[in-house]
């Protein structure tokens, strides 16, 4: 059976296509303001890559913000149930997840057969999202993708006090006016989101292995400050960014 | 459209609701009107005790009743605002906010409340309204009662019963020096046997919500619970709900739900979003799932264990302290275990709410306890009963969705 699962998400839209019960292709795109249209365009350009025609015959999940948005999707399942399959796809003995995205953080508690059995999201607020750390890469005139190198550089990680992203990048914004090094300017963002999710995992009931999932874990300075505030260690899939995606096409295997 | 009725929709609409609309309108007319009948009038706080003011037939009027109007028709930001331009802070419960603004600027749905002769203030909900109606005292220069009831952690000490009793006997000293007439006791022993009788029927409504499927859900006893706040202790309230009762027993045997095809039961914890309570309700709905009970319509008559009807006013002092919002966390995680019990629900969803910090504080730990001792999911939606600018629509949505996963998967898979 063929499966496809389109996540499309705040910031980024991640498609996952399945066949045979393995992923065949995947791909993200920026979601920009159209999410109708950022759906429609991902699943052509996913099979387009993939070479494969008959769009038809692909049960379609979707899931992340946009869900409702993507009219050719078979069924639409939140992101907390398709990234519970997807780890669990990505390693199969996962209990406990944590996702980062563009402007959701969420712990899922799973039980020993992979079923969600509790969840915790950020309140509304973006602080220990992606958008926080877009925010401060802008204030710090540094591409993000080069945030979790640098940081790993730092002797001395500066403290972020406030929680709200507004004024931690004011703070953020004073602490370069002191001329504070930007490596431990970084790793004290890292640290500050560290600790705002950690307390998320907390509430939700951490469990071992833990996965983390979602388009921050790409950053190797979240990853590590995490870790250092949850004592243990987080699997990182190099598909963790495509969790949401896998687990939609996984979950889509189950439409009749 | 009258073709175009769905007559699904139409069996299912509850037929009392009609009533309780004609009720309230003719009582806040009265009220308004009270300048020409000479009637003084009160306002009140939700859980005080009001049965005295009827029985010196003085007209009770409910600020935070009327600022869940004011929620409900979608006016809360607008006056909130205006707090805030008074120099309120926005952090102040939004029901405080819009009626304290609501005064000076006549605004609202029914152009504000009409002015009070005395103001009574008990502190069984929170402490919010002790600050509050020292304000409306200022504003409209009018005296105030206080009534404090102790904390009850986990339980009614005999130097709180002393202590509240002596201030009820105060009260009643206070509203004959006000309304300059002594009380006619034969007639408080009536209005507390009415109270009594009023709050039995709505927990008998209320317990109605027990069969499969249940013949009212949350939404619609949010609004049915109008009259046992303002209006326990009159015939009108008996009466009003006792037919409400016949039309839920009938609904019963019936077989006529509150949702069309109840799956899943829910129990509610905290004041509703009254902004949003259609779009919750549908939300919930097209998932299968009722909210069956929740902890505070059954506020009004959570304490009828401690009253004695043929001796109301000595009772009173117990059973307005020991109410929902004025105990320990444990004792409300075990009532709300209890709810669970009895009304079968399938899980727990809890409205943190911005404005009502008793209400809110504590959640965490009873959704804690209700996780360990009945191992249910529960959801946590973060919003404001009425400052729609504390609710987030897509977030909301998704946690609804994610949760009814949860639920559904728990029985057998998405």
């Amino acid at each position: 059976m063929d499966t496809a699962g389109i996540d499309i998400g705040s910031i980024t839209a991640k498609a996952a296509l399945f066949r045979n019960g393995k992923i065949a292709a995947t791909k993200l795109i920026f979601t920009g303001y159209n999410s109708e249209a950022a759906g429609e365009k991902l699943f052509a350009e996913i099979l387009r890559d993939a070479g494969i025609a008959g769009a038809e015959k692909f049960k379609i999940v979707a899931t992340g913000y946009g869900r409702a948005s993507v009219s050719f999707a078979d069924k639409a399942i939140t992101e907390i149930s398709c990234h519970a399959a997807g780890a669990r796809y990505l390693n199969d003995k996962i209990r406990f997840i944590i996702d980062i995205g563009g402007q959701d953080s969420k712990a899922i508690l799973l039980d020993e057969q992979g079923k969600v059995k509790n969840f915790v999201m950020n309140d509304k607020c973006a602080a220990g999202t992606g958008r926080f750390l877009e925010v401060m890469a802008r204030a710090l005139e540094i591409n993000l993708d080069e945030f979790g190198t640098i940081s790993g550089q730092a002797k001395n990680p500066s403290p972020i006090s406030s929680l709200c992203t507004v004024f931690a990048e004011s703070e953020v914004i004073s602490l370069i006016a002191k001329g504070m090094a930007r490596e431990d300017i970084i790793a004290g963002i890292h640290e500050s989101i560290g600790a705002r999710v950690a307390a998320l995992a907390a509430r939700a009931g951490l469990a071992k292995p833990a996965m983390i999932t979602g388009g921050v874990a790409k950053n190797a300075g979240v990853v590590k400050a995490l870790e250092k505030a949850l004592g243990l260690t987080l699997e990182v899939s190099p598909h963790a960014q495509f969790a949401g995606a896998i687990g939609a096409a996984i979950l889509a295997q189950n439409l009749s | 459209m009258a073709e175009g009725k769905d007559p699904e929709k139409e069996k299912r609409k509850i037929k009392s609701v009609k009533k309780m609309k004609a009720i309230m309108t003719k009582y806040y007319k009265k009220a308004k009107l009270a300048w020409l009948t000479r009637k003084k009038i009160a306002w009140i706080t939700s859980g005080g005790p009001v049965e005295p003011l009827i029985a010196m037939n003085i007209i009770p009027v409910y600020p935070e009743n009327h600022g869940a109007m004011i929620g409900a028709s979608k006016m809360g930001v607008d006056l909130c605002q205006k707090a805030e331009a008074m120099g309120y802070s926005s952090d102040l419960c939004s029901y405080a906010r819009s009626d304290i603004s609501c005064a000076p600027a006549k605004g609202g749905p029914i152009g504000g409340l009409p002015k009070p002769n005395m103001l009574i203030c008990c502190n069984n909900i929170c402490g919010t309204v002790l600050k509050w109606y020292e304000v409306q005292a200022r504003y409209f220069n009018v005296p105030l009662f206080i009534l404090d009831t102790p904390f009850c952690h986990t339980q009614f000490t005999q130097e709180a019963r002393q202590y509240v009793k002596k201030q009820v006997e105060e009260y009643i000293l206070f509203l004959e020096k006000v309304c300059k007439k002594k009380m006619d006791h034969d007639r408080m022993k009536e209005v507390g046997r009415l109270s009594v009788e009023a709050q039995r029927l709505w927990q008998a409504v209320l317990d109605t919500a027990q069969n499969r499927p249940a013949p009212l859900s949350a939404f619609d006893a949010f609004f049915h619970l109008a009259l046992i706040v303002t209006l326990r202790g009159t015939r009108q309230a008996v009466d009003y709900y006792q037919e409400l009762l016949a039309e839920m027993k009938q609904r019963v045997a019936d077989g006529i739900g509150a949702i069309p095809n109840e799956k899943h039961r829910l129990l509610w914890d905290n004041l509703p979003i009254w902004y949003r309570t259609r779009w919750l309700s549908q939300k919930f709905a097209a998932a299968d799932a009722c909210l069956v009970a929740d902890t505070y319509t059954s506020a009004w008559c959570g304490a009828l264990q401690y009253i004695d009807e043929n001796n109301f006013l000595e009772s009173m002092a117990e059973g307005y302290s020991r109410i929902y919002l004025n105990i320990g966390i444990d004792e409300m995680a075990r009532q709300v275990i209890q709810m669970i019990d009895k009304y079968k629900a399938d899980g727990l969803v809890m409205h943190s709410n911005r404005s009502c910090k008793p209400y809110s504080f504590g959640q965490l730990d009873i959704q804690r306890i209700v996780r360990e001792e009945r191992g249910l999911p529960s959801l946590m939606i973060e919003a404001d009963m009425v400052d729609e600018r504390f609710f987030s629509e897509s977030q909301i949505d998704t946690r609804i969705d994610a949760f009814m996963e949860v639920v559904r998967e728990r029985k057998s898979g998405i």
